[in-house]
């Protein structure tokens, strides 16, 4: 009855949970008013989105201890992997059933260094120089800090023709020049900017474009790579709560607008990298280039680096254990 | 049969019963999930789990930073519970209610501001650096975050039993011709001494837990300055619940065994007080 007398009415209102990570918090707002703008003109329906930002491995945590998500936007694969594989909420092919391996606009790593670069920092071989300090969050509780550890695997990859063990040396030298290992990516910005430690900090591009508008260009400025790592944030819709919530129609709506030139635009302006060509052209000056390689290509999916290099054991506790 | 009342206070069952239930819900059902998700591990998983390398050095880290923490409070608590009851000066009510601030601040508002101090360019840590005392990113880091969120937990403990004693009986003490030092280990000291322990003993195991404060100061490196806690996290963030949970158990296990251990020599010192003084009675 209710059903039907809302369908007459045409003033449904829907409601959507998007779980995500801290540093998107800023493009949801701006995304979730455009939506809602959209999806009523669209359907008539009145459409709220609520946000929850932290960690993103305790996001995915959360969602797998109950939090009711409709939608994930997270990362990195790995995480949404975790809320398939250990809760079920969503199917394990989930990344196959979006563009772009599910991660519409796209980020990588660059360099944030102090005004003027007092170390002449250009590209990563300055990482691994002696007296050079560099501030990076611990790979093993923040997932911004796997993207950091993989770009710089990957570079050295690069750089010594495939070389596992000559990749190793260098990852570990770079660690041996991070005097601290904060827990998370804020934490690791608070340390360099804040507490004035470190000669560079690895960031997300999109969070260095943020800390130099907000501390302005004249405290820190931005140093691109030549080579780094393509981070893809992905999205998904957890198919057992929406469905139980019945809002599959509108969450999948939600992420594919997205992909739309609307939502691509609002992901540039936030400092994220559009997949759309036209949008992306737009912005072509915006954005370093920067030369980007894939998780998938170099490390063969978000399963096997995690599996290698950050579980106990792997690479990274390689590093700090007593030879 | 008669039925024989089991005290003269009445509602035994009704408090007992509710005493019960209410452990059990905010207690005990909590802490057995603990439990029952390290028992997912294999005896042999949960050994090597528990004894890798870091793990250890983690736990020598937060018990050794607790008990280091909790004795400088058991010290300068005390003292500063002394100077708060027996003297009066101007902004005494102030002071008073800035012991409670560490009880009040977010953790990790507490492990920022005291980073900011410590660090290499703070406020004290830049006078520091140069001595070569590094506070912010070592151990002893920890420490100081450790102490800071334990003084409240001496300094209130302490407190009441001191203003309940009279300076009257150390006046006396000193007419009988007592010495000072006399005054203070056999008059003032002895009935103190419950109330310093269970202090010394809430804020070595609030100390252990502590997380939000400790995580901004201590710098996170590796066989150097983890916590315990930490490593939980770090558990967790690779989805390794019964890992996490693993560690949590030892813990655990580890503070119970230490806090029964004060509390049994509590309970011995006290029965053996008691005999001494009944023996000096019936000598004197």
């Amino acid at each position: 009855m209710f059903v039907v007398f809302a369908e007459f009415a045409h003033a449904n209102e829907v409601a959507l949970l998007n779980v995500s990570y801290d540093p998107t918090r800023e493009l949801y707002q701006d995304f979730n008013a455009a939506f809602a703008k959209y999806w009523a003109a669209k359907t008539g329906d009145t459409v709220t989105v609520r946000q929850s930002h932290g960690g993103s491995g305790n996001q995915a945590r959360a969602v797998i201890d109950g939090l009711e998500a409709d939608v994930v936007t997270l990362a990195l694969a790995y995480d949404i992997d975790a809320i398939s594989d250990k809760a079920g909420l969503l199917p394990p092919n989930w990344q196959s059933r979006l563009p772009n391996h599910s991660a519409p606009y796209t980020s990588t790593i660059v360099f944030l260094v102090r005004k003027g670069n007092p170390k002449g920092i250009k590209d990563w071989d300055d990482l691994v120089k002696p007296g050079v300090s560099v501030i990076t969050p611990n790979p093993k509780t923040s997932g911004g800090a796997r993207w950091n550890y993989l770009a710089a695997w990957g570079y050295a990859l690069k750089t010594y023709g495939n070389d596992e063990k000559k990749a190793r040396e260098f990852v570990g030298r770079l660690y041996k020049n991070v005097p601290v290992l904060d827990s998370g990516a804020r934490g690791a910005t608070t340390t360099f900017v804040e507490r004035g430690i470190g000669d560079v900090l690895l960031a997300w591009e999109n969070e260095a474009f943020l800390a130099v508008k907000e501390l302005g260009p004249d405290k820190v400025e931005i140093v691109a790579p030549s080579v780094s790592i393509l981070a893809e944030p992905p999205v998904a819709v957890v198919d057992k709560v929406a469905d139980r919530h019945q809002t599959r129609a509108v969450a999948q709506a939600y992420l594919a607008y997205l992909y739309s030139p609307e939502g691509q635009e609002i992901a540039a302006r936030h400092y994220y990298r559009p997949r759309l060509e036209s949008v992306a052209a737009k912005y072509a000056g915006f954005f370093p280039n920067v030369k980007l390689f894939t998780v998938d290509e170099m490390f063969g999916g978000w399963r096997r680096a995690q599996r290698t290099h950050f579980e106990d054991g792997g690479i990274f506790d390689q590093i700090y254990l007593p030879k | 049969m008669s039925r024989r009342p089991r005290g003269i206070l009445p509602g035994f069952g009704l408090t007992m019963g509710f005493t019960l239930v209410y452990l059990s819900l905010i207690v005990l059902i909590p802490l057995s999930g603990v439990f029952f998700k390290t028992a997912a591990l294999t005896w042999g998983q949960f050994w090597s789990t528990v004894t890798a390398p870091r793990v250890l050095a983690a736990y020598r880290l937060s018990f050794g930073a607790s008990l280091i923490g909790a004795s400088i409070n058991a010290v300068c608590g005390l003292l500063v519970a002394w100077v708060l009851v027996r003297y009066r000066f101007p902004g005494r009510r102030l002071v008073d209610a800035m012991i409670d601030l560490p009880f009040a601040l977010p953790t990790a508002v507490a492990g920022i501001a005291l980073t900011a101090v410590y660090s290499a360019h703070g406020w004290i840590g830049r006078w520091l650096d140069p001595l070569g005392i590094r506070v912010a990113f070592t151990p002893l880091g920890v420490v100081t975050a450790l102490t800071f969120i334990g003084l409240p937990f001496v300094v209130r403990t302490v407190q009441p039993v001191l203003e309940e004693m009279e300076a009257e009986l150390e006046e006396a003490a000193a007419s009988l011709g007592a010495t000072r030092w006399q005054t203070v280990t056999r008059v003032v000291l002895p009935p103190l001494w419950p109330a310093l322990v269970t202090g010394f003993t809430l804020a070595f195991a609030r100390a252990v837990g502590e997380y939000g404060s400790v995580i901004f100061i201590a710098g996170n490196m590796p066989m150097v300055s983890e916590i315990a806690p930490l490593l939980i996290i770090t558990k967790l963030e690779q989805f390794d619940y019964a890992g996490a949970t693993a560690i949590a158990v030892v813990m655990l296990g580890v503070s119970f065994a230490l806090l029964l251990m004060i509390n049994l020599l509590q309970y011995w010192t006290r029965q053996k007080r008691w005999l001494d003084s009944t023996a000096d009675l019936l000598d004197g």
